[in-house]
């Protein structure tokens, strides 16, 4: 049985099936991390002290991280708009990029996570490491599932533009709003977090 | 809802670059502020006003918010509804404080 509205339009919607899916996980995502937001703002706002992010954190890393994660929005979006000019071979370019800049993120949060670690600074130390590894693992969790659907897209996903290049446009589209989410909930989180 | 003509897309992709030189700018703006050590009420306003900046950029332009269907419109409101009485309800936590009984 064939899927249906893969590649055109519902008509009582006015989106293909994927799109509105995407954008209903979206909003519960909103939810989560609004969840734990909340639980800072109500966990900084109750404590007698809290430290400012920039003294406790790295934030120079954390900028890099930052246009690290920019960079790969729009190496997503290039990529969804490549497959619409047709062009399959930029398209691979910048989702390979995209997926780079998913591993170099990674990569700097593990060696801010290693530093923190080696310093016995753990989430249990109080609840200033407790919300930050909480909210920043989390978000990083998020990156790996980005990256992990990216890798299947770019090898044997990628198969499906030979046979169904409209449908297999639509599928970039949707990772890359799941990504471009990704990239708004870190763009609350570090100057929350590290600059605040 | 994006445009289909080959020069449509090729003018949201020079979009996108300029998309991309302001989020990198208002990121530089963002650390700058930080440096600047205001008292933390300030300092938050601040910070989350260039960040809403930052996201509807990406929101609008990256996602096409800008020129979506109305029923993602409506999820969106919904969604921007209940977040902010996620945000609201720790706020409340203050009123027993303040409350003349508490």
């Amino acid at each position: 049985m064939e899927i249906p509205y893969t590649i055109d339009d519902r008509p009582d919607t006015g989106l293909y099936n994927a799109k509105l899916g995407i954008w209903l996980f979206l909003a519960s995502e909103v939810m989560l991390f609004g969840a734990l937001f909340s639980t800072l703002v109500l966990l900084r706002t109750g404590a007698d002290y809290w430290p400012h992010g920039y003294e406790k954190l790295n934030v120079p890393l954390a900028t890099i991280n930052t246009f690290v994660l920019i960079a790969s929005s729009v190496t997503m979006v290039m990529s969804w708009a490549s497959l619409r000019l047709k062009d399959f071979r930029k398209h691979r370019l910048y989702l390979w990029l995209t997926f780079l800049c998913g591993l170099g993120f990674m990569v700097i949060k593990g060696i801010e996570y290693g530093t923190k670690f080696s310093h016995h600074l753990y989430p249990s130390t109080d609840n200033f490491y407790a919300t930050y590894y909480t909210l920043t693992g989390l978000h990083g969790l998020h990156v790996v599932g980005g990256m992990v659907v990216i890798l299947y897209l770019l090898l044997t996903g990628s198969r499906m533009w030979q046979s169904q290049p409209e449908r297999f446009t639509n599928r970039i589209e949707v990772v890359g709003l799941y990504w471009h989410f990704v990239d708004l909930v870190w763009i609350f989180l570090f100057p929350i977090l590290y600059l605040l | 809802m994006a445009g289909h003509t080959v020069e449509e897309i090729k003018k949201e992709t020079r979009g996108y670059i300029l998309v991309f030189v302001a989020l990198a700018a208002l990121t530089v703006v963002t650390v700058g502020v930080s440096y600047l050590h205001l008292s933390i009420g300030p300092a938050i306003v601040l910070a989350l006003f260039i960040a809403t900046i930052k996201g509807s950029l990406v929101a609008c332009f990256f996602m096409h918010l800008i020129s979506e269907r109305k029923l993602i419109y409506s999820v969106l409101i919904l969604t921007v509804v209940f977040f902010i009485v996620l945000m609201v309800v720790p706020l409340s936590s203050f009123l027993d404080h303040l409350a003349p009984w508490g």
